[in-house]
C-alpha cells in the first residue's frame, strides 16, 4: 500500500499536507481500499471552522459509511467539488486528485503521524 | 460472560480467494469473498459479462426415501410433490404461526429423492425442522452441507463459458431446473437457477474438496469472456437490483411470506395439512399490515438499511436493504411501509443522518434482464 513520505498522517487514515498555511487533506490508500467503492462524499462547505480531531464529513462505499476527522484546526478555503461527480477519484488516486479539503490553519497541526509510523499502525490492522 | 467468537468455518475455496487478493469477511459462520477488488466492477461484469460466486456457505439438506415428496408438502408451504423430477421451486419454511424460517430452492433431484438449499445462517435450524416434520413419514433427512461445495457462474455470457466445459447441452436445461451432469469432468449438480437477475448456473460440486478444480477450470474458460470472480458484496447489490429478498433483511420469523408480497408461494390447494396453514389461512384473508416497496434516490447519497422513510414529514415505513445501484447509477433500497399506504401520491423522503433526502417510489424490481 502507497505511503507517501511527504506527507502527515491521523490513526484515523486521514493525511495532510501544509504549504504557505493551507492545509491539503484527504483520506489514505488503506482507508480507500478498507472501505472499497466510494459512492458519496459529505464535505465542510467553505467558510466552515473545523478543529483537529473533530468530524468534518463522511465517506461512503457501498457498503459503509465513514467519519472524516479533521487532521487540522482552521477555517475550509477549498473543497474538492470534483468528487460530487466522481467520488471513485478517491480510491483511484487518494493522494492526488482524491484530495477532500483545503484549510487556512489557524494553529500548526500536532500530533500527525509519520510515513513510517502510520506505516506501522496499518500493517497491525491488515 | 459472553461466549467466545467461534472462528468462521472457510470454505474448499479459501485458498484460491486469497490468491486472488479478495477481502474475507465473516459471513453467518463462513469465511466468505466481499470481493476481489471494485465491488463495482465485479457487479457490471455479472451484468454485462459473467461472475463467478463462492457460495459454498449455503446449507444443502438431502431427502430421499418413499414419502420424501409427502414429507415436503408437509414440512414446507409449497406444493412439492408436484415438481417434476429434474426441476426446481423456490418456496419457504414457516413456523406454525406463519413466519418465515427460511427461503429456499427445493430440487427434485429423483421421485424419491429433493435436495433443499437452505440460507448459510438458516441450514441447521431448517435441518432440524425438516427432521422433525418429517417424523412419521418413510423418508431419511440429512444435513450434507459439509458435503457440498457451490459455485455460481452468472451473467450473460455465463452459457459460452461453461458449454465447452461440461456434458449438458445448456439449452436443454431450462430456467429452475437442475440436473446431474459434469462439469470439468467432475459429477456435479448443474442447475439453472441463481439470484443475480442475471441467466446463469449454479454448481453443487461433491465432495467439496473437488471445487478448485472447478473453479479453476471455470475462470480459465472464461478468460477471454470477461469473466471475474465476484463476492458478497457484488452478490448483495445484484440481488437488490433483481428485487430478491434477504433473508434478516426483508424475510424474518415475525413476517409472513404475505407481507413480503410472496403469498404466491404458499400453495393451500395441497392435499393433507402443512406447518402452518391455519395461520398462512388467516394471513391470506386478512389485509397485510405491510407492504414491500422500491425506493430510487433522486440525490447520490445512499440509502441503508434501517433508515426512516417518510411521506409528507410522516414516518411510514423502514428500509430493510440499500445500495448505491450500479445499473441505475443512483441509490437503492427496499422498504416495509404501512400495508394501506397509498404510494401514488405525497412526497416521499428518507431519514440519511437526519437530512430528508428525496426519494421515488419504483415498481420492484429495479432491473428486469431482456431476454
Amino acid at each position: 500500500m502507497s505511503v507517501p513520505t511527504e506527507l502527515g498522517y491521523t490513526a484515523k487514515h486521514e493525511w495532510v499536507v501544509v504549504k504557505d498555511g493551507i492545509a491539503t487533506v484527504g483520506i489514505t490508500a488503506f482507508a480507500a481500499e478498507s472501505l472499497g467503492d466510494i459512492v458519496y462524499v459529505e464535505l465542510p462547505e467553505a467558510g466552515t471552522e473545523v478543529t483537529a480531531g473533530q468530524t468534518c464529513g463522511e465517506v461512503e462505499s457501498t457498503k459503509s459509511v465513514s467519519d472524516v476527522y479533521s487532521p487540522v484546526s482552521g477555517e475550509v478555503v477549498e473543497v474538492n467539488g470534483a468528487l460530487e461527480d466522481a467520488p471513485e477519484t478517491i480510491n483511484t488516486a487518494p493522494f492526488e486528485d482524491g484530495w477532500l479539503f483545503r484549510a487556512r490553519l489557524s494553529e500548526e497541526p500536532t500530533g500527525l503521524l509519520s510515513a513510517e509510523e502510520y506505516t506501522k499502525l496499518t500493517e497491525g490492522e491488515e | 460472560m459472553s461466549e467466545p467468537a467461534s472462528v468462521p468455518r472457510a470454505t474448499a475455496l479459501r485458498e484460491i480467494h486469497e490468491k486472488a487478493g479478495a477481502t474475507l469477511v465473516d459471513f453467518a459462520g463462513w469465511l466468505m469473498p466481499l470481493r476481489y477488488g471494485s465491488e463495482t466492477a465485479e457487479h457490471k461484469a455479472v451484468r454485462e459479462a459473467a461472475g463467478l460466486f463462492d457460495l459454498s456457505h449455503m446449507g444443502e439438506i438431502r431427502l430421499s426415501g418413499p414419502q420424501a415428496a409427502e414429507a415436503l408438502d408437509h414440512a414446507l408451504v409449497g406444493h412439492l410433490s408436484k415438481v417434476k423430477v429434474g426441476r426446481a421451486r423456490y418456496t419457504m419454511i414457516t413456523d406454525a404461526d406463519g413466519g418465515v424460517l427460511d427461503d429456499l430452492i427445493v430440487y427434485r433431484l429423483g421421485e424419491r429423492e429433493y435436495l433443499v438449499v437452505a440460507n448459510a445462517a438458516n441450514a441447521p435450524v431448517v435441518s432440524a425442522a425438516l427432521a422433525e416434520r418429517a417424523r412419521g413419514f418413510d423418508v431419511e433427512v440429512s444435513d450434507e452441507s459439509a458435503d457440498y461445495a457451490l459455485i455460481a457462474i452468472q451473467g450473460p455470457r455465463a452459457v459460452e463459458i461453461l458449454a465447452p466445459l461440461t456434458d449438458a447441452n445448456l439449452d436443454d436445461i431450462r430456467y429452475y431446473a437442475g440436473y446431474e451432469h459434469t462439469v470439468a469432468g467432475q459429477p456435479v449438480l448443474l442447475a439453472r437457477t441463481g439470484y443475480t437477475g442475471e441467466d446463469g448456473f449454479e454448481i453443487f460440486v461433491r465432495p467439496a474438496a473437488e471445487a478448485p478444480r472447478v473453479w479453476e477450470a471455470l475462470m480459465a474458460a472464461g478468460a477471454d469472456h470477461g469473466l471475474v470472480p465476484a463476492g458478497l458484496s457484488a452478490r448483495d447489490t445484484l440481488r437488490m437490483e433483481a428485487g430478491m429478498p434477504l433473508y434478516g433483511q426483508e424475510l424474518t420469523a415475525e413476517l409472513t411470506p404475505f407481507d413480503a408480497g410472496l403469498g404466491r408461494v404458499v400453495k393451500f390447494d395441497k392435499d393433507g395439512d402443512f406447518v402452518g396453514r391455519d395461520a398462512l389461512e388467516k394471513a391470506s384473508r386478512t389485509a397485510r399490515a405491510r407492504r414491500l416497496i422500491g425506493l430510487v434516490a433522486q440525490g447520490r447519497r445512499p440509502l441503508r438499511r434501517g433508515q426512516e422513510v417518510q411521506r409528507d414529514g410522516v414516518t411510514v415505513g423502514t428500509i430493510t436493504s440499500g445500495a448505491p445501484s450500479p445499473t441505475l447509477g443512483r441509490p437503492i433500497a427496499m422498504a416495509y411501509v404501512d400495508g394501506d399506504l397509498d404510494t401514488a401520491t405525497g412526497t416521499f423522503t428518507v431519514d440519511v443522518r437526519g437530512r430528508g433526502e428525496a426519494v421515488d417510489v419504483v415498481e420492484l424490481p429495479f432491473y428486469q434482464r431482456q431476454s
